[in-house]
């Protein structure tokens, strides 16, 4: 039935090919439920990973998860192909306990650079050879690391509140120039939440920017650690990407948990759970579209105020399926909660309504947006970002699709009832700002698209077959030491969760890999030598959520 | 109207146009404005009220609110500005980007560690008088969060707060409702509650020499201003 999803995919690495490849650098194996693991030396790190990028194709850094054990400290590097997300390999890098010291993969992956200033935040593994080892989620001035194993909660801390220093001034390299030095935020309303750019002017145009991130860092991955899987996890994915991108998140953590315990989710919960993702997904890009031409354009009317419209019929949608507005805590483990509202009928037709009114509504963002001149000259060939350099920076999501990367997991790496219906992957060679924003609106067509086809087979569904949750255990508690890495297509991109279980029924560690965290990082790539407008244009088109930047 | 139907006073008479003018005063006073504020005036055009009341009055009635998005409840309170809800409607939707401009401000969201200094900054700009409307479970104590290592519990730590609204995140209509019990407490003159406010902004070195302090002692300049989180103490 689908048609534009069948792509081209690069001969498998198998994992005889790995360990030739690796040889004796793999000292072990320590396989996770989604890949190969291989374990290797700390000093090897940079060696390997730069073989399995150009040997093997392994060219998407996916997500480096950090852990302390009893009597050691690891990193594993979840390492991925863009053209081909199915195939992928862990890479277990353990240190000991006293010196834990641990080569960094900045060199090979420029992705790896917040990676690990994240892991040394937060866990406390120092990584050799990092260009800039600074705390990155916490202040600087923080005592401890707060998800190692002997960490206090109890003690105090001190934040400052300080001007911040030209970074450029001390060592003397622009004594000539006159930049200037600029604090974008933390409050600031171009920044989309709480976010600190630290900006180096030279008259207009950028010189340097540093995205001061953290200012929302709330210990998401703590409170999962704490939550037991059944139902006391559920309500957290909501508040990451908390742009109504609800359903999106929960399903990541509902497909992480279910290949952990291996649950299968019946068909017809399947299809409900695809139609409501597709719905946050709208809502979000709605927003998405609607703050970016605030910045752009910078006034609260017209086009701001269309596309909340837009979110409100689709939040209203979303509220009589869910029964929240924005904290849907609809999914469960092998299911939903609760089937389509009675009179299913009233439901169908209102939803129905909302997708006919649609393709009108995308003219008119079409008339006002994209084909306005000035917002073109605004947008086209600013924030160019190369698809090479999206890839080295993690990009996901239509950030990495607005640069022609064609990479959705929801197509490449199946799951939900995607595979089964007929819609498209949308990208864009532009790699500017237009091109992403292009994408996002494309992306709410095909969005849809879907949405229609899975309310014609809910409609259909016979009666009696209509299965919501699967049978689950009152108490979850997967084997010891089951690893696994998941990840789905939020609204902003790969939305990867880790976990690892320890027996108990909750998460041993529970580790979340945020596609605006990686996104936000291309950020001085983009910009610098743009002018200062470009920059604001270029942040909004990133779409950053902070709830999931800092979680 | 368009051009095609000439002006009276075109076409007809060139004498001065006063008639639109006369009937729009009519009889008896003036009440061109026809406010509800005049009618409540009466045929007299003097009122006499406490000047306090009345600057409260005109307070809570333009309420210049700060543009301060925060987490998950700043969505809702963005439908809240926006059409369909349209805080506006209550003489209470201009948002001001800079605090210096605003009287109102709504916290919308978790306060951690690294945002407690600045959201105090930002309080401490906005002139007086000034409310503070905090919005979701997160400004009550910390909400979902409460356990996280860094996450400060409540806004109240911080901050003084008139108005709490409940809920994770509270609807924009709890929103409104909120607004408008703050509005209410603003005409009467009611003022915000005085609390305990462990959390202030203060110069490194007046802070008492303990073991944290001497540690960072060689990071921190002595007139850094510094916020000193006491997690034991901590509700």
């Amino acid at each position: 039935m689908s048609s534009g999803l069948e792509r081209t995919r690069p001969v498998e690495t198998t994992e005889d090919d790995l360990e030739a490849l690796l040889g004796d650098r793999a000292l072990a194996r320590d396989d996770h439920l989604n890949a190969p693991g291989f374990v290797i030396r700390p000093d090897d790190v940079q060696d390997v990973l730069s073989d399995l990028r150009d040997e093997a194709g392994f060219d998407h850094l996916s997500c480096l998860t950090a852990q302390q054990y009893e009597d050691r400290y690891e990193s594993i590097y979840h390492m991925k192909k863009y053209a081909d997300p199915t195939q992928e390999v862990s890479i277990v890098v353990p240190t000991t306990t006293d010196d834990p010291v641990s080569e960094s993969a900045a060199p090979v992956f420029r992705t790896a650079d917040w990676h690990e200033r994240e892991a040394f935040d937060l866990v406390g593994i120092d990584y050799e050879g990092h260009p800039d080892p600074r705390r990155i989620l916490l202040p600087e001035t923080w005592q401890g690391h707060p998800l190692s194993l002997d960490y206090d909660q109890e003690k105090p801390q001190l934040v400052t509140l300080s001007e911040h220093a030209n970074p450029i001034q001390p060592d003397h390299h622009d004594a000539e120039s006159d930049t200037m030095f600029l604090n974008i935020g933390p409050h600031h309303p171009a920044t989309h939440g709480v976010l600190h750019v630290k900006t180096v002017l030279d008259g207009e145009t950028v010189v340097d920017v540093d995205p001061d991130v953290g200012y929302l860092h709330r210990c998401e991955e703590q409170m999962c650690q704490q939550g037991t899987y059944r139902h006391q996890i559920m309500p957290y994915p909501d508040r990451w990407d908390y742009v109504s991108a609800g359903l999106l998140n929960e399903w990541a953590y509902a497909r992480a948990a279910e290949d952990l315990a291996d649950i299968e989710v019946p068909e017809y919960a399947q299809i409900i759970r695809t139609m409501g993702a597709e719905l946050c997904r709208i809502a979000s890009h709605m927003l998405a579209l609607g703050t970016f031409c605030l910045d752009v354009y910078g006034d609260f009317t017209a086009v701001f105020q269309y596309a909340f419209r837009d979110r409100e019929v689709v939040q209203d949608i979303l509220e009589d399926l869910t029964g929240q507005r924005l904290m849907f805590n609809y999914f469960r483990l092998g299911g939903v909660a609760w089937d389509l509202p009675e009179p299913r009928e009233e439901f169908i037709a209102k939803t129905r309504d909302f997708l006919d009114e649609l393709p009108a509504k995308v003219d008119e963002y079409n008339d006002m947006v994209t084909s306005n001149e000035i917002f073109q000259v605004r947008c086209i060939d600013t924030g160019v970002l190369e698809p090479e350099v999206a890839k080295d920076y993690g990009c996901t999501g239509p950030v990495a699709r607005g640069s022609g990367v064609d990479y959705d997991i929801r197509r490449d790496d199946p799951y939900g009832y995607y595979s089964e219906l007929d819609w498209d992957v949308i990208t864009d060679d532009g790699c500017d700002n237009y091109s992403r924003v292009l994408c996002r609106m494309r992306e709410v067509e095909e969005s849809a698209k879907i949405i229609e086809q899975c309310l014609d087979l809910l409609e259909d569904w016979p009666e009696d077959e209509r299965e919501i949750q699967a049978n689950v255990p009152r108490t979850l508690k997967p084997d010891a030491d089951t690893e696994v890495y998941r990840a789905v297509e939020g609204a902003k991109g790969e939305l990867g969760i880790y976990i690892r279980s320890d027996g108990t029924d909750k998460p041993g560690r529970f580790k979340i890999r945020s596609p605006c965290y990686h996104n936000l990082s291309a950020l001085g790539e983009m910009t610098q030598g743009e002018y200062i407008p470009d920059l604001i244009a270029s942040l909004g088109s990133l779409d950053i959520v902070l709830g999931e930047v800092d979680r | 109207m368009s051009s095609d139907n000439p002006r009276q006073s075109i076409y007809d008479s060139t004498a001065p146009s006063t008639d639109t003018r006369d009937s729009r005063i009519g009889e008896g006073p003036d009440d061109r404005f026809n406010s509800k504020l005049r009618e409540a005036f009466g045929s007299t055009p003097f009122i006499l009220t406490k000047f306090d009341k009345f600057m409260n009055w005109v307070r809570g009635n333009s309420m210049f609110m700060l543009q301060f998005g925060i987490a998950c409840c700043s969505i809702e309170m963005i439908h809240t500005y926006a059409i369909k809800h349209d805080l506006d409607r209550f003489g209470a939707g201009v948002p001001r980007a800079s605090p210096r401009q605003a009287d109102v401000m709504i916290v919308p969201g978790t306060i951690v560690s690294k945002f407690g200094p600045r959201m105090k900054r930002v309080y401490d700009q906005m002139p007086e008088p000034k409310f503070v409307v905090g919005m979701g479970s997160c400004t009550i104590s910390g909400g979902p969060f409460q356990e996280g290592y860094n996450v400060v519990k409540g806004a109240e730590e911080i901050i003084p707060i008139d108005i709490h609204v409940p809920g994770c995140p509270p609807r924009p209509e709890a929103l409104v409702y909120g607004v408008a019990k703050l509005q209410e407490r603003i005409r009467n003159g009611e003022s915000s509650p005085v609390v305990v406010k462990p959390y202030e902004l203060e110069q490194f070195g007046d802070l008492e020499k303990d073991e944290l302090v001497q540690k960072l002692a060689s990071e921190i300049d002595e007139d850094d201003l510094v916020m000193r989180y006491n997690w034991a103490d901590s509700p």
